[in-house]
């Protein structure tokens, strides 16, 4: 039966407080905070990082599909789930797919799926979905969104660890909130209007659809897993469907994260699952020009691999403070920093694709003679000078430390001036990397310092974006 | 192996006034250097039968040789441009003598220039190699700062201590810079001025750092047996070395971050032609490679000059000072001249050349009897090093 088999999740280090963003303005704060992607990261790096968190421990061999949900692809034309899934280091003979321009594009991707491994076209597919959609400055959204990816696997197996059970969705034409395709900033129609006619009553009836269609009431769902742009929205439909707001209503994490655009429903759906137990049924409605609405029941495999990924709560708990709404704008690239000294070489579609294994897949090669290893691959041994005589070996999952340091004043960008600039050693037969560190506060860095890789965007040049792995302070 | 030892001579020198020099072009810097040599030399440039030329930074496809063949009038000679990060200087040196050694050529120029203050920016910019990512943000004092970093680590010198240890070799450099009219910087300095100077790449401050600067440097040379006929005090070619390591120290497997190959090779073959033993005992003056100080701690070691991990005592007992046991970039070195990348090596040659001749200009600066003196760079990710060793006297030692 088809069904998830793992979850992964994605939240950038850096929190914005909100009345650090209302100070700017002399405006009212909702209070709390939300996360704020780095100025290296985008909804891509984000996906493979709730990717990697998702596939922990996991043959990623056996993957056979990756879909990538989002509002905010970096890349109008060019498939973004082909490079997530290069990042996980998924194998070539997959099928992908990106789900765009829907707040319910994640919610579209984990029933594609879902049908996917049905239908036996595929049996793992991994859905990934990331956003990181900007509100006007000063406005409730800047406040209430954020940033963050979610993963499911999906499988057709005889023992998920998340059954689902029943699916209700509603097809809704509606301007609520959209972007045309030269927009930066999400404009919306008056609330009043959108929340009543387009959120509520659309919600509402696919929930209380999908309800009568399982012939279940409000009482058999242990949690509620229901997508809102606010809080007060999230807590009057449940109101009304008849939900304890206080027990069955799962998290929205406005006050920790924000909305996360089209990831958020999974987002959530994660966090829940963190806290599952076998047996649980879970309801999931995600909006957004309609709806999708999942029952999901939870079985005993929920236990397995729970050690092994970070989730939300891991990634939740491990923060930063963003220490001003300035650099919050700079971040997000709706202020220019000065850009520091420029970059040589720009990108090129060429040495990008011969260098895919070692950038992109951070593969390793292993000498097959006398198994010294080096990153990037060689074809030649460093040690022995055998020839094209090696296995390649990753190390985006292995664990490394600081061998040695510089704290560079030239390498940066006025928003973030001080680029830690590592040589670092894997735990893995003490392979040396040359790597930047982000997500970090220069001054801690020390030899020996333990340190994970991050996949990031590097730069854009040559009309491309440019990716390659950092490393960070473990999260 | 053959050894170069007393095959080649040098019978003149030139070099530039070294600093930020907004009102001369590369070719005003060739033209200043060549024209010095030929004069010490007593030569006109129609005696010049090839030319060997480095420069690094000129960034357009295809100049080759073409930009200072006019400027120099170089007549239907061959000439050679070669590159070689910052040793590049000492690859046009080495590869000169090589023409000469074999016969090929009896009268050769070697020229070293580069223009850095034409680029906008100090510093050489950031971002080096092949890879669009590997290097993206690469910098020079990044590269040193992190030799800096596990040095300190590994010998247990607290940033503290390591900084005052590497402040007092940018303290002592600045004190001899001041004494070379040809330096870019003359401002003496202090240890605290030094060691709480702004950050340019942890733990190096700006004094820790060599100057951007623009300069050239040339030299003149003959084969050994005719370089009297030239001149009363030639200069000899004892040894010459050149070595590569074959990754960046960053993804070097196993790699300590003290025992550059590359150093410690190019030196050896320098010093195993030469007949050199004991450089510490040997080595009247050496110019090394003080792009960074904590480079210069380094190479004190690698180059034996001190024990490994005690360059430290022999900087607090001013054994590298004017005065002291080795005397070490008695002209101030890249921190006064600043590292303009294709001539230093022929500029750090140059002051060599200038002690051993006893012309040092400056009796405070003029290292007594100098006999065999070093020059020395090291430079890239680093992953390059080369040495040239000089006496005054043929067949010593």
């Amino acid at each position: 039966m088809a069904g998830i088999i793992s979850y992964g999740a994605y939240i950038p280090l850096w929190r914005l407080a909100r009345d650090t963003i209302a100070e700017a303005w002399g405006s009212g704060s909702i209070r709390g905070e939300r996360s704020v992607a780095n100025n290296d990261e985008d909804t891509i790096t984000m996906a493979s990082e709730a990717a990697i968190d998702c596939l922990a421990g996991l043959k990623r061999e056996e993957i056979d599909g990756l879909y990538f949900a989002s509002t905010t692809s970096p890349y109008k034309e060019k498939e973004c789930s082909t490079l997530v899934a290069m990042a996980a280091d998924l194998r070539p003979e997959i099928i992908t797919a990106d789900f765009a321009n829907s707040l319910r594009a994640a919610t579209e991707a984990f029933r594609a799926a879902l049908d996917a491994v049905a239908s036996g076209s595929a049996s793992q597919v991994l859905v990934t979905a990331s956003d990181c959609r900007i509100g006007y400055p000063r406005s409730n959204y800047e406040q209430t969104f954020g940033d963050a990816a979610a993963a499911l696997l999906i499988s057709n197996t005889d023992k998920p660890a998340v059954i689902v059970e029943g699916s209700y969705s509603l097809s809704n034409e509606l301007y609520d909130v959209w972007r045309l395709d030269k927009d930066i900033y999400v404009q919306s129609w008056e609330d009043r209007f959108i929340i009543e006619h387009g959120y509520t009553e659309n919600m509402e009836k696919a929930i209380a659809g999908l309800l009568q269609k399982k012939a279940l009431s409000v009482q058999d769902i242990n949690k509620a897993v229901i997508y809102a742009p606010t809080l007060r929205a999230q807590q009057k439909l449940a109101r009304r469907l008849g939900f304890d707001v206080k027990v069955q209503l799962q998290d929205l994490l406005i006050s920790s994260v924000g909305i996360t655009g089209c990831a958020h429903a999974l987002l959530m759906l994660v966090a829940a699952l963190e806290e599952a137990k076998a047996g649980d049924k879970i309801l999931v409605a995600s909006y957004g020009s309609g709806c999708d609405a999942f029952l999901l029941s939870v079985t005993e495999e929920i236990e397995k691999g729970k050690d092994n990924r970070r989730g939300v709560k891991g990634y939740l708990d491990s923060k930063r403070p963003l220490p001003s709404y300035t650099k919050y704008l700079s971040y997000r690239g709706l202020l220019d920093p000065q850009p520091g000294e420029p970059f040589r070489l720009f990108p090129a579609a060429t040495t990008s694709w011969r260098e895919r294994n070692w950038a992109i897949r951070m593969h390793s090669s292993r000498c097959k003679n006398c198994g010294t290893v080096t990153f990037p691959i060689e074809r030649i041994c460093y040690n022995c000078r055998s020839k094209d005589n090696f296995e390649e070996v990753r190390l985006s999952d292995k664990k490394a430390r600081v061998f040695t340091f510089t704290l560079d004043h030239l390498a940066g960008r006025s928003d973030d001036p001080t680029i830690p600039q590592i040589g670092a050693e894997f735990d893995y037969e003490n392979t040396r990397a040359y790597l930047l560190m982000t997500d970090c506060d220069p001054s801690d860095v020390t030899v020996d310092m333990p340190v994970e890789m991050t996949f990031r965007r590097l730069y854009e040049g040559a009309g491309m974006y440019n990716y390659f792995w950092k490393c960070r302070p473990v999260r | 192996m053959e050894s170069i030892k007393d095959k080649v001579a040098i019978i003149g020198m030139g070099c530039t006034k070294f600093g930020e020099r907004w009102d001369a072009g590369l070719d005003d810097l060739a033209i200043e250097a060549a024209y010095e040599a030929y004069e010490d030399a007593g030569i006109s440039p129609e005696d010049v039968q090839a030319c060997w030329y480095g420069t690094v930074t000129q960034p357009v496809v295809g100049i080759g040789c073409t930009h200072l063949a006019g400027p120099l009038k170089l007549h239907g000679i061959p000439m050679s441009r070669v590159e070689n990060w910052c040793t590049t200087g000492h690859e046009a040196l080495r590869n000169a003598c090589f023409g000469v050694a074999c016969g090929m050529y009896d009268l050769v120029l070697v020229l070293g220039v580069e223009k850095l203050r034409d680029t906008g920016f100090p510093g050489l910019g950031t971002g080096r190699g092949m890879s669009t990512v590997l290097e993206a943000r690469r910098t020079a004092p990044g590269s040193f700062g992190m030799v800096a970093t596990r040095y300190f680590h590994t010998y247990g010198l607290s940033p503290e201590e390591g900084k005052r240890t590497i402040g007092k070799i940018a303290v002592k450099n600045h004190y001899n810079g001041n004494l070379c009219p040809k330096a870019h910087f003359h401002n003496r300095v202090t240890l605290e001025q030094v060691t709480s100077a702004p950050i340019i790449a942890w733990p190096l401050g700006l004094f820790d750092c060599c100057g951007n600067s623009d300069g050239g440097a040339a030299a003149i040379l003959v084969p050994a047996s005719q370089a009297r006929k030239y001149r009363d005090d030639p200069i000899y070619v004892k040894g010459l070395g050149a070595a590569h390591s074959a990754l960046l120290p960053q993804n070097r497997p196993a790699f300590d971050w003290l025992h550059f190959e590359e150093v410690i090779n190019s030196s050896r073959q320098a010093y195993g032609q030469a007949g050199i033993k004991n450089p510490r005992e040997q080595i009247d003056i050496a110019e090394v490679h003080d792009c960074f100080t904590s480079t210069e701690l380094l190479l004190y070691e690698l180059l034996g000059f001190s024990p490994e991990g005690r360059a430290k005592e022999d900087i607090g007992s001013g054994f590298f000072e004017l005065g002291g046991g080795l005397p070490v970039n008695s002209d101030g070195g890249l921190k006064c001249f600043g590292h303009p990348i294709g001539a230093s090596g022929l500029r750090m040659t140059y002051e060599v050349y200038k002690q051993l001749q006893g012309k040092a200009r400056s009796p405070e600066r003029q290292i007594k009897d100098a006999k065999l003196g070093i020059s020395q760079t090291f430079g890239g990710p680093p992953q390059a090093a080369a040495v040239a060793i000089l006496g005054k006297e043929p067949g010593y030692p």
